[in-house]
């Protein structure tokens, strides 16, 4: 052994450093890359008599991507999730100015508990707490009973939904959307308050431009989030119309058909991939032309 | 609009925001208290009612008993795996290194929705499905980049002539690293510890693909769920609530402290 050589500025892989690979390398590749390699490489079996058996056909993807239902619950699924991101990214955006700019180091302190606590808390059950809150008898109706006003229809629509998502991503986005302004030079703004600038116009041509980066991560996970999450849809949306995490779950639940399910994940993952890149496309490409 | 004005708009929306985000962590709170069978206003009174049915129901103690178990083995292992790959990236440089820092990194990009679905079905060849052997593999997965995070964040604060001085001085890299390097992450590896605790007591999607029949305590609340709306749900909740709130607080008040220390 090596150990007591003197320092190298870049040791080799040795058995020290093996050591401290080995970890990751060996459990990720059995319980993560493997599985996924799998549900790939399941898109190609068949289940012959309720066992999924090994075989290289087609079928699966043929019978997924020629129906009408798989595609409506793509493009619902697409359209849902970039509504959240739009909505997630305006509602975040006045409290991420805010924290980063004008609040007090105190009260921001607090403000960063309260964003990381709920991602750590429950979300099944928060998403219960909404459907105490949107029910016909629920809290909202109460309130609004109270003042005289007809109760309102809220669960088992999109809006249920999208309420949802929000409760999953909103504060992901505001704790990205202040780490992006946090890092915007205070000189800049200051410069262009000198210049006479207004506030809106400083927050338009200076702050969203050199934060654009964290702002455009923030919608692309807000978007991955609401694309792939299951418990808003059914339990706030009413599984209707189905996302495409519905289908997953239908297909391997109840459908039994572990294969068609694959295919569904798989059409998600490219998504996802697609998306994420075209986010990072867009943060880096325009940011190069700029400066 | 003065400058005050629109501090005040503002703090105000900020407020508002807030109050959608807290809004169903109250209410939980609040109707687990509540008499009223249905969750609803006006406030019914007073009860301990539905705790002491959750703490009755054998279903949900033996959930909880199993998500218990589940956290602290992967806390464990999942801070171990974390620590290593926060070394491993933070003193060696190799071919590969972005490849392997992927395979490390990425699984919370993955929505759990598939990450169950991939794990269910690859499980059920090596006959993982159904036992919480299964559930902590998974659970692992998910957890060990949050607990490689914290644990890097914190290696960056380490000088790189550190170890050097230890190495020079005749300390072999094993002893350097238990007399050096493990004490400098101490704080971080204890707050890991907690937030992958809170992760795995947390996670119910790739329970409740792999868990078979040995529901974890989420997956007993799903359940709960897609049976019909009970106010044990706000009991368990609460319960869930604390235990986890508390292990990120502990989490927080380990990673501000070491920090205060150091600017002081």
């Amino acid at each position: 052994m090596s150990e007591t050589s003197p320092p190298r500025r870049r040791p080799r892989i040795d058995g020290f450093a093996a050591f401290w690979v080995a970890p990751a390398l060996l459990w990720n590749g059995l319980f993560f890359l493997a599985p996924l390699a799998f549900l790939v490489w399941m898109t190609f079996w068949v289940v012959r008599n309720y066992r999924l058996t090994p075989d290289f056909v087609f079928s699966n993807w043929e019978r997924m991507l020629t129906r009408g239902f798989f595609w409506d619950g793509f493009v619902y699924t697409m359209q849902i999730g970039a509504a959240t991101a739009l909505v997630a990214s305006l509602l975040a955006f006045p409290v991420a100015y805010y924290l980063a700019f004008r609040a007090r180091p105190s009260a921001r302190r607090l403000a960063i508990f309260l964003l990381i606590t709920p991602f750590f808390t429950s979300y099944l059950v928060r998403v219960y707490a909404w459907i105490v809150i949107l029910a016909q008898e629920g809290v909202i109706n109460a309130v609004l009973g109270g003042l005289g006003i007809p109760a309102i229809s809220m669960l088992s629509t999109s809006f249920a939904t999208m309420i949802g998502y929000l409760t999953l991503c909103l504060p992901l986005v505001i704790l990205i959307q202040f780490f992006a302004l946090s890092n915007v030079d205070r000189d800049l703004v200051g410069a262009s308050h000198n210049l006479g600038c207004g506030p809106v116009r400083t927050v338009l041509t200076v702050v969203i431009p050199s934060a654009r980066i964290g702002l455009i991560l923030a919608a692309a996970f807000a978007f991955i989030l609401s694309f792939g999450d299951y418990i808003s849809p059914v339990f706030l949306g009413g599984s209707s119309p189905p996302t495409m995490s519905i289908l997953i779950v239908d297909q391997t639940k109840s459908g039994n058909n572990w294969p068609r399910a694959a295919v569904v994940a798989v059409v998600m993952i490219v998504t996802l991939i697609t998306v994420l890149f075209s986010a990072l496309a867009l943060a880096y490409s325009r940011g190069r032309a700029r400066t | 609009m003065t400058a005050a004005g629109t501090d005040r708009i503002l703090g105000g929306f900020t407020i508002l925001v807030f109050l959608f985000i807290l809004a169903p962590m109250v209410s939980i709170i609040v109707f687990s208290f509540n008499a009223e069978r249905y969750p609803s206003l006006p406030w019914g009174g007073f009860s301990l009612e539905w705790y002491r049915a959750v703490l009755t129901d054998d279903t949900v103690r033996r959930g909880l008993g199993r998500s218990l178990r589940v956290a602290a083995v992967v806390s464990v292992i999942a801070t171990f795996i974390g620590f290593a790959t926060a070394y491993v990236d933070y003193r060696f440089r190799f071919t590969g290194k972005l490849g392997f820092l992927a395979l490390a990194t990425l699984p919370p990009t993955v929505p759990v929705l598939i990450l169950g679905l991939a794990m269910l079905s690859f499980f059920s060849l090596i006959d993982l499905v159904g036992t919480l052997t299964g559930v902590i593999a998974g659970h692992v997965v998910l957890c060990s980049p949050f607990a490689m995070a914290l644990i890097r964040m914190r290696l960056a604060e380490m000088s790189p002539d550190l170890e050097g001085a230890a190495w020079n001085l005749g300390a072999t890299r094993w002893a350097t690293m238990r007399s050096v390097v493990l004490p400098f992450c101490k704080p971080a590896i204890f707050s890991a510890l907690a937030i992958t605790a809170a992760v795995s007591f947390d996670e119910f999607m790739i329970a409740w693909f792999v868990s078979g029949l040995n529901e974890t305590l989420p997956v007993r609340i799903l359940a709960m769920l897609q049976g019909q709306v009970s106010p044990r749900i706000n009991a368990i909740g609460s319960i869930v609530f604390v235990i986890t709130i508390t292990l990120v607080f502990v989490a927080q008040v380990l990673t501000t402290r070491k920090s205060d220390k150091e600017t002081r």
